[in-house]
């Protein structure tokens, strides 16, 4: 039986699997539209797509799977281009559809014309215009396949209007045929035996975990091998959670896991700059050397011989040189390592340790993470901190971007994988509010929390109603300091306190904007109220909005002046 | 390589694309959004069916030129780089080069031609349009004695570059 291309779209997305969708309609997506009733595949309307591109990707990192967006051509296509270019920087699964006007009027400057593929071609692992009817399954099969192997990343697939109503028989493909795509995943045994050998001669070894290990599940194995080996473990913002950063006595009793160094880099922990910076061996996995986390790169890791565990190629030596390139899938190379580990134990390795984690004991207890509470005045620290020991840190935290974010970093303590969503690589203020409805679509149950600030809630506050219509009953807490508090704070230490354009005095009201939307709007003024209003915000089953009125000037730190090695921060 | 590793140097890729839509802007993007140069490209087909064959020559130093082969390669419709820096390869581009040929030069222009295997292809009053084959060196030779009777246009096509012996 012949199928149109708007019919074939929605057998394909069955058989990959697909729950849900985010989107909004438009005239060159009608026939799509106009086929989403008849599927088992939920859709949710978006109220501006930028909104459906980052609830995809928000759905992506709390699942694992390929999170979905639609939209119209034109317009409708390039607003998702800051959502594709965040899950692109992050390397987060995603198929992004866009509708095009038919072909026959492609090049003509037609009504809602834009070359999306030529547009997306920097910002996408790769990107499909549709020609034909009888190329529709074939392509989407490939895109689906490309967004979630080797290296994960955004693929969008622009289906002219005419291909959406032309017919032709439906046939799945099989097997994907790229001939130009054959990721190594196989980490490369004679590499992994020289890592090893230098693994096992390091006094000072660290591991420097990114967002490689999450993608690729391999969070256990990364536990076990800094186990075995005794290493300590600092992890980039998109590593968070890949490594425990808690862990329980025998007692029960909660402390910080001794093995566990924090984040690194421009605001990372003393104890993990310092611990990279006097490292003999850095076993990097799943991380790229990012400009945030290195400082200066000749200072980083001045000492350390660098192993570097990468799925892709680009990445190994882009910034840094390494001694050791291992390229292959996260998960593989850290089990190759494990046997290796374990097949030949280090003699007295505690022992050969010790000086190693007790200098690390003593950099965490003479600079640990602090701010203090103090006075009538909230801390916006004090306000992670309190988040995370409400929900016993069983939680989706997502962020926006800024001191938010980097405070979210520091004080929250994330134990498990996926459960901090937060645009890394390219900082897209307005992330977290629909990254949270995403993950809330996929975990229905699960207390999902954006932690958020007064600047950049406001950049996607219109999906504020999509969670409402949808009951999706997501958390946001804003810590409201009236300003755009990283830029102000980077003016206050290096723009001679020149602060322009960073004040935020005239903010909406934001518990009055949430009961405008339908959610629930709460405030706190006072550190004593901070709990109440959390409390009372888990216990409604409906979305929040938190305005937490805190300090206006506190700034993140430690700091690493742009340009710096990571060991010269700024403690205060 | 015994070259200084920051040393910039010129090199030669090979570049086996899918041939389809879209590819040479992908690898013209791929140089321009990464900063990398590119200083000349030819792109045509090979002889198997949906396949061509590129050959850039790109300036930088070891650590530019080891990242512009991995970007190739991770370009999904690139089927393979051969990169020149590991293999012996032969190159050659061809010039048409329009020079001046007045009564006095005419002999003289024959001459040059002669000696580079050069082939006169468009006779006119007062020009001679000639083709050339060569490596670089060859070209930028027959181009220096031409510029003395003078050079009215120059087009090249860029180099096309295999490799030696076997099939790479």
């Amino acid at each position: 039986m012949k199928l149109k291309g708007a019919q074939i779209f929605f057998e394909c997305l069955k058989k990959e699997g697909v729950e849900v969708i985010f989107g909004f309609p438009g005239g060159a997506v009608i026939d799509l539209y106009h086929e989403v009733p008849k599927s088992d595949i939920k859709h949710i309307l978006v109220r501006h797509e930028q909104g459906a591109a980052h609830m995809a990707d928000g759905y992506a990192r709390a699942t694992g799977r390929v999170g979905v967006c639609l939209v119209t051509s034109g317009p409708g296509a390039t607003n998702t281009v800051t959502g594709i270019a965040t899950a692109y920087m992050d390397s987060i699964p995603m198929v992004i559809f866009t509708g095009q006007v038919p072909t026959a009027l492609i090049g003509n400057d037609a009504f809602q014309e834009v070359d999306i593929v030529g547009i997306t071609r920097p910002c996408t692992k790769h990107n499909y215009l549709v020609k034909d009817v009888n190329d529709v399954a074939r392509v989407i099969k490939e895109a689906f396949y490309l967004a979630r192997t080797g290296r994960p990343g955004p693929v969008l697939v622009d289906l002219p209007k005419d291909v959406l109503q032309a017919q032709t028989e439906f046939r799945y493909p099989r097997k994907v045929e790229l001939p130009g795509y054959r990721p190594t995943l196989e980490a490369h045994v004679g590499q992994i035996k020289r890592a090893f050998q230098l693994i096992r001669k390091a006094r000072n070894p660290v591991i420097y975990a990114g967002g490689g290990v999450i993608s690729s599940g391999a969070h256990e194995e990364l536990i076990r091998l800094a186990e075995l080996i005794q290493a300590p473990v600092t992890a980039t913002l998109m590593g968070l959670g890949c490594f425990p950063a808690t862990q329980k006595d025998a007692d029960g009793k909660e402390d910080l896991n001794p093995l566990w160094l924090g984040m690194l880099g421009m605001h990372g922990t003393f104890r993990a700059n310092m611990a990279v910076s006097h490292s003999d061996v850095l076993l990097a996995v799943g991380a790229r050397f990012d400009d945030r986390v290195t400082g200066k790169v000749s200072g980083f890791a001045p000492k350390a011989k660098i192993i570097h565990i990468d799925v892709d190629p680009t990445s190994i030596s882009k910034n840094v040189e390494v001694d050791i390139p291992i390229v292959g899938d996260c998960k593989d190379a850290l089990q190759k390592l494990i046997d290796m580990a374990q097949a030949e134990p280090v003699e007295g390795l505690e022992e050969l340790r010790f000086p190693w984690v007790d200098q690390i004991r003593k950099w965490r207890e003479t600079y640990p993470l602090a701010y203090k509470q103090e006075g009538d005045v909230i801390k916006p620290q004090f306000v992670v901190e309190k988040i995370y020991e409400m929900c016993k840190g069983d939680a989706i935290i997502t962020t926006e971007v800024g001191q938010n974010q980097m405070w979210t970093a520091q004080y929250f303590h994330f134990d498990h994988p996926r459960t901090l969503l937060t645009s890394g690589g390219l900082g897209t203020m307005g992330y977290g509010l629909p990254a949270a409805i995403g993950a809330q679509m996929a975990y229905p149950d699960r207390l999902v929390i954006d932690i958020a600030g007064d600047g950049s809630i406001q950049m996607n506050i219109q999906e504020v109603i999509t969670a409402v219509c949808n009951n999706l009953p997501v958390k946001v807490a804003i810590l409201n300091n009236k300003y755009l508090g990283m830029v102000r704070q980077w003016q206050e230490l290096f723009y001679e306190k020149v602060y322009c354009a960073t004040c935020l005095e005239a903010s909406p009201d934001f518990v009055k904007l949430a009961e405008a939307y339908g959610a629930v709007g709460l405030r706190a003024t006072k550190p004593e109220e901070v709990e109440s209003v959390l409390r009372e915000a888990f216990s409604i089953k409906r979305p929040v909005i938190m305005d937490f009125v805190v300090a206006e000037e506190e700034g993140v730190y430690p700091m690493v002046p742009a340009g710096k090695n990571i060991s010269e921060m700024l403690l205060v | 390589m015994e070259n200084d590793n920051n040393e910039k140097q010129k090199h030669t890729i090979g570049v086996l694309v899918e041939n389809q839509p879209g590819v040479l802007s992908r690898v013209a993007g791929l140089f321009s959004g990464r900063g990398f140069n590119i200083e000349c490209l030819t792109v045509a087909e090979t002889n198997e069916p949906g396949l061509s064959r590129m050959t850039l020559v790109t300036t930088g130093d070891q650590h530019i030129l080891e990242q512009i082969v991995k970007q190739l390669n991770k370009l999904i419709n690139v089927i393979k780089v051969i990169d020149f820096r590991e293999t012996e390869f032969v190159d050659r581009e061809m010039a048409l080069i329009k020079v001046r040929a007045e009564a006095q030069t005419r002999a003289e222009a024959l001459r040059i031609a002669d000696i580079f295997r050069a082939k006169i292809v468009d006779v006119s009053p007062h020009f001679y349009t000639i083709e050339v084959t060569g490596n670089d060196t060859k070209i930028a030779a027959i181009m220096e004695l031409y510029e003395q009777l003078g050079i009215v246009e120059v087009a090249r096509t860029g180099k096309a570059a295999l490799a030696r012996s076997k099939k790479h």
